[in-house]
């Protein structure tokens, strides 16, 4: 296996926040939480964006789709409140893959900031369906949900049984979109990336390879959504406004395209920023703001892409000599494949 | 002897028994307070804070010897993250109850996370009418100090049919909130034969009403407004400037004219006539003194959402004073929360069974004034009628009210829109 030492440190990581978190306080418990399910929002942002290099503005309509999805059948129908909370988990995720499905026939005819606006376009019309459709999805005031579910005798209810559940599911997704990148299918969409023309004129279908790229995004989006209605216990309109979409493409950028666990890495600045700090000092803005400016003119491949990069730089300086100095950017990118 | 020995015993006990007894000791209280402190909703989160905190300073941070730890979160205008920082305020900070919230989205997603928590929720603000209507039941630790949404506005359709409004169009807000104000509005006023004859739906934060304005009725009697946002200063002045106002007559919403936007607005507002339970020109012993107060220290005349909170606070006080300054626990201070009265700088106030306030509508006209000796003429809210005592069910019969399907963008229907 390839990157054997990432994959161990990821799994330590993810071992550690297992044990610790549940001890800290419960705030941290359900901040942590949160972070990781928009960390599977992130991740299938970071498939197209830093991976097949297109950019979504609309991820948050699988996320608002696989919340509206969970709230209406618990409320209408009563429906995922016990072990048949698995089939709503299954449902979501079907009507996120569904969903890009059906988006991904208009978006990719295009590109570029064309993509960017027709994937816009798309979850607004998803914003406006929540918005208008009162009767079904309450309209602005939203939904409550009636209760996490019971599966037998574990209570969902309970704060740390529900974390254990969605960092099962993120451990899953995680696994899942690794196994994903690395295989023969991964490394064409970062071909497809690199150089779309040179791939088609190899023979690939460049455009069925984002169109799966794309379904299966939207499949871990509508996954995100079903357990990020069961966080907050509510769905509203909100869940499905630009600012979403916006939110998830900062944390890719922020953590490091193209490098699966960046997403994870800027889920947890973004919400630790922005929640944590906001109930310490009123001027958490300022020091959100000034992250994403820092971030953006220092660490323009993100903070992961940053450090990976750095440290292929010292690897590869002492072998090719001071001569050839590694240029920057795309090129390496390339010349290592090695983007996880 | 034996007398000094029983003196001895007697004297022993009753020192016993006092130390023993338990003395009404003063607690703490430690309240959350969700407001949207950042985002568009800023200046009203302001509004709010200083509102509760003016009462809470008056009172050296005391209510009745309970020492108040008032702690202020920031829900950024989302329900989810309302919801996150509930969370985080009843089981880190151990609050004894939540305050505040502004749009309906976020009263209605705190209220299940009173049930569950069992704290309770004060909606300080949030006056969606089905929190304290048809699903009051859901929410047994919930309670407002506001209003419901169609509580001025059932009075108001009252009044306008009986002075001489016949033909009314409304624009007002695309949200819930929008459909409550109205809905009550022409349920009353079309019960009493005045008729709407056209609704219109724009957007929240919609800047320009053009497209709108240019498709009014211009042979109704009145356009009753409610934007929200950007609108609130765009909507009257796009409105003059069609020639809409004056040759029809003014109306709309409490919120329209709240002096929270009041001092912004210009001459064309002047005769705009609306309902709310309050108004910053009451010409009332204690509004006269809130105001005063009020603008001393914070540099502007108070707009609802201040007094609500003020009130809010005056209302807890007067629970911990009925208790000694001892917390009561969550069921009792409700209980005895909702057989509060207090005269508030809005007037009385007092609770139904459903824990939603009983009040004053005033029926408020715009006027250019002078007022409590302030030297300037300013854009006040002159009371022109005063209904007492007004229910969120009005004159209604209670439970036929409620069998009623909730006001919804299409419900009451519009029997003389063409």
């Amino acid at each position: 296996m390839r990157h054997r030492g990432r994959v161990l440190a990821a799994l330590a990581v993810m071992l550690a926040v297992a044990v610790v978190t549940p001890h800290t306080t419960p705030f941290l418990l359900l901040l942590v939480t949160r972070i990781l399910i928009l960390a599977i929002l992130a991740m299938s942002l970071d498939l197209l964006l830093g991976f097949t290099g297109i950019a979504s503005l609309g991820h948050a309509a699988f996320l608002g789709l696989g919340a509206y999805l969970t709230a209406i059948l618990a409320v209408r129908y009563n429906f995922g409140l016990g072990w048949d909370f698995g089939l709503v988990i299954l449902f979501g995720s079907l009507l996120g893959a569904a969903t890009a499905a059906v988006f991904g026939l208009f978006a990719l005819r295009a590109s570029g900031v064309y993509f960017l606006m027709i994937t816009l376009a798309l979850s607004q019309c998803v914003w406006g369906l929540a918005y208008r459709w009162d009767t079904l999805t309450g309209g602005d005031n939203g939904l409550n949900l009636p209760g996490r579910p019971v599966l037998g005798p574990i209570q969902l209810g309970d704060d740390t049984a529900y974390f254990y559940l969605v960092l099962a599911f993120f451990a899953l997704s995680l696994l899942v979109l690794y196994v994903l990148v690395e295989s023969p299918f991964g490394r064409s969409l970062v071909g497809i990336r690199e150089h779309e023309v040179r791939m088609r004129i190899l023979g690939y279908n460049t455009w069925l390879h984002k169109y799966i790229a794309f379904v299966i995004s939207g499949a871990f989006g509508g996954l995100a959504g079903v357990l990020w209605a069961q966080v907050s216990g509510q769905v509203s309109p909100d869940n499905v406004t630009l600012t979403t979409s916006v939110d998830a493409l900062l944390m890719v950028v922020l953590g490091g395209p193209g490098t699966l666990l960046g997403g994870v890495l800027g889920a947890a600045i973004v919400l630790f920023l922005r929640e944590y700090l906001s109930t310490l000092v009123p001027w958490w803005q300022y020091v959100l703001g000034s992250v994403y400016v820092l971030t953006i003119v220092y660490l323009p491949d993100g903070v992961l892409g940053t450090l990976r990069r750095r440290r292929r730089r010292a690897r590869a300086a002492p072998a090719l000599g001071l001569a050839l100095q590694p240029s920057r950017g795309k090129e390496l990118k390339i010349n290592e494949g090695g983007i996880e | 002897m034996k007398i000094q020995w029983l003196g001895a015993l007697s004297a022993g006990a009753v020192a016993l028994a006092a130390l023993a007894a338990p003395k009404a000791e003063a607690d703490e209280l430690r309240i959350g307070f969700l407001m949207p402190v950042t985002g568009p909703l800023a200046q009203i989160a302001t509004d709010s804070i200083n509102g509760f905190k003016m009462y809470l300073d008056d009172h050296k941070g005391q209510f009745h010897g309970a020492t108040v730890k008032f702690i202020v979160e920031d829900t950024q205008a989302k329900p989810a993250t309302a919801v996150l920082k509930a969370e985080k305020l009843i089981k880190q900070d151990q609050v004894q109850m939540l305050v505040g919230g502004v749009l309906a989205s976020t009263g209605y997603a705190l209220a299940p996370v009173s049930t569950r928590e069992k704290v309770i929720y004060i909606a300080s603000i949030p006056a969606s009418d089905n929190l304290t209507q048809r699903d009051a039941d859901k929410y047994p630790y919930f309670a407002r100090t506001s209003w419901t949404s169609s509580q001025p506005s059932h009075p108001f359709g009252q009044w306008a049919c009986e002075n001489g409004i016949k033909k009314v169009v409304t624009i007002a807000a695309d949200y819930a909130f929008g459909y409550e104000v109205v809905g009550g509005f022409q349920r009353t006023f079309e019960a009493c034969g005045g008729k709407i004859v056209q609704k219109m739906w724009p957007p929240i934060n919609l800047a320009d009403y053009a497209p709108y304005i240019s498709t009014i009725k211009t042979d109704a009697d009145a356009v009753f407004i409610l934007p929200v946002g950007a609108g609130a200063l765009t909507l009257p002045r796009q409105l003059a400037a069609a020639g809409i106002i004056p040759k029809m007559r003014l109306i709309g919403s409490g919120t329209s004219f709240d002096e929270f936007v009041l001092p912004q607005l210009g001459d064309e507002v002047i005769g705009a006539v609306s309902p709310l339970h309050y108004s910053a020109a009451l010409e009332t012993p204690e509004n006269e003194a809130f105001v005063k107060e009020y603008r001393t220290k914070f540099g502007k005349v108070p707009s609802y959402f201040s007094e609500n909170n003020f009130t809010t606070a005056l209302l807890f006080d007067t629970v911990m004073g009925q208790t000694g300054g001892k917390w009561p626990g969550s069921k009792e201070f409700l209980d005895l929360l909702v057989k509060t009265k207090v005269t508030a700088p809005r007037g009385p106030v007092s609770f139904d069974d459903l824990r939603n306030p009983i009040q004053n509508i005033y029926i408020r006209k715009v006027e250019k004034k002078k007022m409590f000796g302030y030297p300037n003429d300013e854009l006040w809210n002159t009371v022109i009628k005063t209904y007492p005592s007004v229910s969120q069910f009005w004159t209604f019969d209670r439970a036929e009210y409620l069998k009623q399907p909730p006001y919804t963008r299409d419900y009451p229907p519009c029997k003389y829109c063409e």
